[in-house]
């Protein structure tokens, strides 16, 4: 691994939950070609069922929701990392074509890929004399 | 000043291996305050059930296939490659925060490992492993004659 922050992040910035846990900021990678932008998260604990994606006009949402973890009858001697939900928000830049985003989750990764739009039209405006 | 007779004064230069290692070591517990080193990766949490032990280990997005856990006496070694994305042609990183590359933690436990009886699973990205202590490592009770 490389030089890095290994550690979870917590999310300060999150509002407030009525579960009272924590919430992480998950680990992501983007990356683009022509057609679309693919967004990779590291979500550890979450599952397809779990996990909620949300596109607001062009804000972008995750969240994960994570069980606490617990191991029945057993007792907790050391512990490193801590466990909660996940969430954070993106602002998209592009124009996205939200019938046909696609997101899978597979081992504790999110993955999404939100396709561009067809026609993304530059937007001229014009200036009028005055 | 840099008189070289004072490494040779003996009582000075048995201390010296000490002083140095210290140094050392300060060092090291300095330069990465707040920072994991990689072979503290992946963060684990231990758990205590009975005669055995639970390590759970949050590993996302690694095949299962080509992660490698082993067990020796009583120390467990988990290792693995994070899957790298690959790319087509026209594609680039906007963002790169997930980590990449291979990773290999020893973690000892305070007690002999029965490897026969060891087992893993992996899911929804986290790892876990029992480790049942060998039975006739238990700690005997010692009768007074």
């Amino acid at each position: 691994m490389v030089e890095k922050d290994m550690q979870k992040t917590e999310n300060v910035s999150a509002t407030e939950r009525i579960r009272n846990v924590k919430t992480f900021v998950p680990r992501v990678d983007i990356f683009e070609n022509k057609d679309s932008l693919f967004l990779v998260a590291d979500m550890p604990g979450v599952d397809e069922e779990t996990v909620d994606i949300e596109l607001e006009k062009n804000v972008l949402t995750i969240t994960g929701r994570v069980e606490n973890g617990r191991i029945k009858d057993a007792t907790m001697m050391y512990s490193e990392y801590e466990i909660g939900d996940y969430e954070r928000v993106f602002t998209l830049s592009d124009e996205i074509d939200r019938e046909k985003i696609v997101a899978t989750v597979k081992n504790g990764v999110l993955r999404l890929e939100l396709p561009k739009a067809e026609k993304v039209k530059p937007k001229k405006i014009a200036i009028q004399a005055a | 000043m840099y008189n070289p007779s004072l490494w040779r004064v003996r009582r000075f230069s048995d201390v010296m291996p000490e002083m140095l290692h210290l140094q050392r070591e300060m060092n090291r517990l300095f330069s990465h305050v707040g920072q994991k080193e990689p072979q503290d990766y992946p963060s684990v949490n231990i758990w205590e059930k009975g005669d055995t032990a639970v390590v759970t280990a949050e590993l996302p997005g690694i095949d299962p296939e080509k992660m490698d856990i082993s067990v020796s006496g009583d120390t467990v070694t988990i290792a693995g490659t994070a899957l790298q994305e690959t790319f087509a042609e026209g594609e680039t990183y906007l963002r790169q925060e997930r980590g990449i590359g291979s990773f290999k933690r020893n973690i000892k436990l305070p007690f002999q490992v029965n490897a026969q009886a060891v087992d893993a699973r992996y899911e929804k990205g986290i790892l876990m492993i029992t480790l049942p202590r060998i039975k006739n490592d238990s700690p005997k009770k010692i009768k007074i004659q």
